[in-house]
């Protein structure tokens, strides 16, 4: 299955109840594009990350995924999707290594021990953890195993909420460093954060949520990416 | 589809073989089970073949449903159902894999109840083992295809511990009817072949209906 270009999110929204989470979302995502998505807390971001990695289904509107002008559906596009959630989506009573191999053969991913070593040596998970228990492992060293997780199939579309929450200073550059490398190998990389530091000189594409509803969208269209500066000065104006 | 299946279930079951949790609570709740009804119970030998097989069959539903709450709990945890359901195998192999270790795990405290029941109310019951064992192979494949659609779709649900017995009880009132049944014309002082080949039938006839169902309503009762 050939690598998603494009993800085309119209009109969604979501309720639960008499809760409105969305309301009328419409965003492109695109290859080779860091989407930064901000807001307050409860502006939807993660409900419209997890509409976006089909495990929420939308109350209204549609997620369509695309290769070229084709549409790509079902098992294909979850093959293509990795996520990094508020959880880190790996077994507590597994180690590091035993998560990675489970997740290799769920999508039928060639994966031997040195790839898995490779991989945990990218995102800096200490070589003498790995065969423990992931339960035993820090905030930070989970947010690392997940990282992997997400990583260990290389997924074209790259669906990451808070990302820096627990890695030290070194761990979160590192981290944005890797993503602005995917970014500029083709994926479409959506990143939920409020560490702006992190993402800033990487992102190129800024949506900005406000109650569930989009208030703004923005890219940088060939310009670079959004400074620091750049990326509070959208945020204080218009996630308040 | 069976291959994913059978690498869930696997993990599942590599997973409780590590922590022994789920086995050792429902294994420790079995015998204590049977202790209760050996000193209960007179050991008249009529008493006993008229209420072994509901002894037997309640033990196995407490025990299932300990198992069915506590290893979705697990994928709860970390949130890793969702990366079951994230990823490309067919939903319905998570499913069917969940249902298998359940399956597995429910069996193996019927092994270790039937035997001690058998032997502290001096009970008949492996008087006929082959039509007894299909009988509990049977029920417990039933408690983990419905249990399963049931424990996970009440996997986001806070009250899910109240909840999930009182949903699932009415509908495998027709599953522990049939099983105690079956079992009841086994070990009756004048066992009823016939009646207990009905009732097994009926066993294979409720797991196939349900699990065709379960099949059909899983994906969409465990996405938000």
């Amino acid at each position: 299955m050939a690598a998603l270009d494009r993800v085309q999110i119209a009109k969604v929204g979501k309720r639960y109840g008499t809760e409105r989470a969305l309301a009328s979302v419409s965003l492109e995502l695109r290859a080779g594009s860091m989407c930064a998505l901000l807001g307050h807390n409860g502006a939807g971001k993660t409900t419209l990350l997890g509409v976006v990695s089909t495990l929420v289904r939308p109350s209204a509107g549609a997620v369509t995924y695309l290769t070229g002008d084709t549409k790509v559906t079902g098992a294909d596009v979850r093959r293509e999707i990795g996520l990094l959630a508020h959880a880190s989506l790996c077994y507590g009573e597994l180690s590091a290594t035993e998560n990675l191999e489970l997740v290799a053969g769920l999508y039928g991913v060639p994966a031997n021990a040195q790839a898995i070593a490779a991989l945990l040596d990218q995102v800096g998970l200490d070589p003498r953890a790995r065969g423990r228990e992931a339960r035993t492992y820090s905030r930070g060293m989970l947010q690392r195993l997940a990282l992997a997780r997400a990583l260990l199939t290389k997924p074209s579309l790259l669906l990451l909420d808070e990302p820096f929450t627990g890695l030290d200073r070194g761990g979160a550059l590192a981290l944005g460093e890797q993503l602005g490398a995917l970014k500029a190998a083709g994926a479409i990389v959506v990143v939920v954060t409020h560490d702006l530091e992190a993402i800033a000189g990487r992102t190129d594409h800024v949506a900005i949520l406000r109650r569930g509803q989009l208030v703004l969208e923005e890219r940088t269209e060939g310009r670079g990416a959004y400074s620091y500066d750049d990326l509070k000065d959208l945020y204080h104006r218009h996630a308040s | 589809m069976l291959r994913h299946a059978f690498r869930i279930a696997w993990k599942d079951l590599r997973i409780e073989v590590r922590s022994k949790e789920i086995f050792a609570t429902m294994a420790f709740f079995g015998a204590l089970l049977a202790v209760i009804y050996t000193f209960a119970f007179p050991r008249d030998d009529a008493a006993v073949r008229g209420a072994v097989a509901g002894m037997l069959w309640v033990a196995i539903a407490f025990t299932g449903t300990i198992a069915l709450g506590r290893a979705f709990d697990r994928e709860r945890e970390n949130d890793t159902m969702r990366a079951l359901l994230l990823s490309p195998v067919p939903r319905l192999s998570v499913f069917l894999g969940k249902a298998m270790a359940m399956a597995v795990l429910i069996l193996a405290v019927a092994v270790i109840c039937t035997p001690l029941l058998a032997l502290w109310l001096n009970a008949p019951l492996f008087a006929y083992p082959g039509e007894l064992a299909l009988a509990i192979v049977l029920g417990v494949v039933g408690i983990a295809v419905v249990g399963s659609v049931f424990a996970a779709t009440l996997l986001k649900v806070r009250s899910r511990d109240v909840l999930l017995p009182v949903i699932l009880y009415p509908l495998l009132v027709p599953l522990f009817v049939a099983g105690t049944k079956a079992t009841a014309s086994l070990v009756a002082l004048h066992p009823n072949l016939d009646a207990a080949h009905y009732w097994i039938g009926f066993l294979g006839i409720y797991d196939a209906a349900f699990l065709v169902l379960s099949l059909w309503v899983f994906e969409s009762l465990v996405i938000e």
